[in-house]
């Protein structure tokens, strides 16, 4: 016998979202207006600094189709590369109070097609040690029929070089799967960055144990 | 503080590192009972990755955001009247792995009404709509990490995966913590419903005192007298790494 580790507390049980998870976290798209001040997927303002874009996709299950009822929130940092938060103390870089670096939002009931109107971050401080991280933007993906919330990253295709010395992506043993998480560039009204994810399939996203 | 902040983003990032994630805790991405999730479970391993600064930050949530009434599901909608069934306050902690509380942190929570239905386009179940009941809120956790809300027991509804599947009474809950990787979504049961283990998502979770966890017990040392019962949900987050080294840098 060997004495027991002093305990510790256990995580709380991941349940699924279920279909309708858009009366509690984006009650205007269960049909319904509720609270005074919403959250929502525009993540700047007018004075908010850094190149206005927008990321667009949707999510295919494994029959091909979109989800329709996808919950999708991103967290990035800011265009100089330092994210809202006390933990983040890259002092060399400004943060922009005019932006928080969070937003979600749901796929289209009809499309599946989700967006968010943002800016590209800068590059991050990647792990002691290691290079910095290419520009990228978290995603947490939550909907009926997912267990537990799946973390993925979305890249700039545009940012080669960066990618190329990314400390994740390289972490991604089998090259091809590291494309699943670039997104391209395609010119509109507003330049928007399209990523489609997969969550299964020969084209399976890359989703990270984080 | 021994040092100046200089170049300590690293430093930084490695002390607040996140404990893996014990899945084992978690139903597993595919339970082919609960079917909707056969096609929607990623096949592939995860990518594991230790925490960068892109895990241990995450969403701030001000008070300024939240209205006086968020935490008010009797009264956030209440049109003409007040919402019909039992009057129940939810309260609870949110604390991380390691016992500590989680202060001002964003709880968001949904539910049916006490017939079980919810107020939303695509719920078409026969139990009537209830005009004074919205079915959502959402609190900031305070300086310890205790949260409360008051609300209308939600009753059990029927759903399609099996002919005869019927939810059992629930609350979902949206937990943030304060990095993205401690992001949860989960659900609350009432204690003595018997539907409970017969949910499939709730037999989903390969670990019986885990989902346990997940059941409230009633809290009648809470209630209000004449007024409602209550029910007591603690909810815990991923914890983080704890090294000796660790206090030493911190000088405490
Ligand atoms: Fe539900």
């Amino acid at each position: 016998m060997v004495q027991p580790l002093p305990d510790r507390l256990r995580e709380t049980a991941s349940q699924t979202a279920g279909p309708y998870v858009h009366i509690g976290l984006i009650p205007h798209q269960a049909g319904f207006d509720i609270f005074e001040t919403t959250f929502s997927n525009v993540l700047v303002t007018p004075a908010t600094r850094g190149e206005r874009i927008r990321i667009e996709g949707r999510v295919f299950d494994g029959a091909d189709e979109p989800v329709r009822d996808v919950l999708v929130e991103i967290w990035q940092a800011n265009a100089a590369g330092r994210y809202n938060h006390p933990a983040d103390r890259q002092q060399a870089k400004p943060i922009d109070e005019s932006f928080r670096g969070w937003g979600r939002t749901g796929s289209d009931f009809e499309t599946g097609i989700w967006q968010f109107e943002t800016i590209k971050p800068g590059p991050v401080d990647g792990r002691k040690g290691h290079r910095p991280m290419a520009p990228h933007i978290s995603l947490w993906i939550a909907a009926r029929g997912i267990n537990i919330g799946l973390q993925t990253r979305l890249y700039f295709a545009d940012e080669a070089d960066a990618n190329a010395a990314d400390p994740v992506l390289n972490l991604i043993e089998q090259r091809s799967r590291r494309e699943t998480l670039l997104a391209r560039r395609e010119e509109r009204d507003v330049p928007t960055y399209v990523l489609d994810i997969r969550l299964q399939g020969p084209q399976e996203t890359v989703f990270f144990d984080v | 503080m021994s040092e100046p902040d200089r170049d300590v983003s690293q430093g930084e990032a490695l002390d607040r590192e996140f404990l893996q994630r014990d899945r084992g805790l978690h139903p597993p991405p595919l339970t082919p009972d609960y079917k909707t999730s056969v096609l929607r479970s990623p096949h592939r391993a995860l990518i594991s990755l230790q925490s960068s600064l892109s895990e241990v930050t995450g969403p701030v949530f001000g008070h300024g955001e939240l209205g006086p009434l968020d935490n008010d599901l009797i009264r956030n909608y209440a049109r003409d009247g007040e919402p019909i069934g039992e009057r129940i306050l939810v309260h609870g902690l949110v604390r991380d792995e390691n016992g500590r509380g989680v202060p001002h942190t964003l709880v968001e929570f949904w539910q049916a009404n006490a017939g079980g239905r919810y107020r939303h386009r695509n719920d078409r179940y026969l139990a009537p709509i209830d005009p004074n009941f919205g079915g959502c809120g959402r609190a900031l956790t305070d300086a310890q990490g205790y949260y409360y809300f008051r609300t209308i027991k939600p009753g059990p509804y029927p759903w399609r995966n099996f002919l005869n599947s019927w939810r059992p009474a629930h609350i979902h809950f949206s937990v943030f913590g304060s990095g993205f990787a401690q992001r949860l979504i989960t659900q609350m049961y009432f204690e003595g419903d018997p539907l409970i283990w017969r949910d499939p998502m709730v037999l989903g979770i390969p670990d019986r005192a885990a989902a346990e966890r997940l059941i409230a017990p009633l809290d009648l040392a809470a209630a209000l007298p004449l007024d409602m019962l209550a029910y007591r949900f603690d909810i815990v987050l991923r914890g983080r790494q704890q090294t000796l080294f660790e206090n030493k840098l911190q000088g405490n």
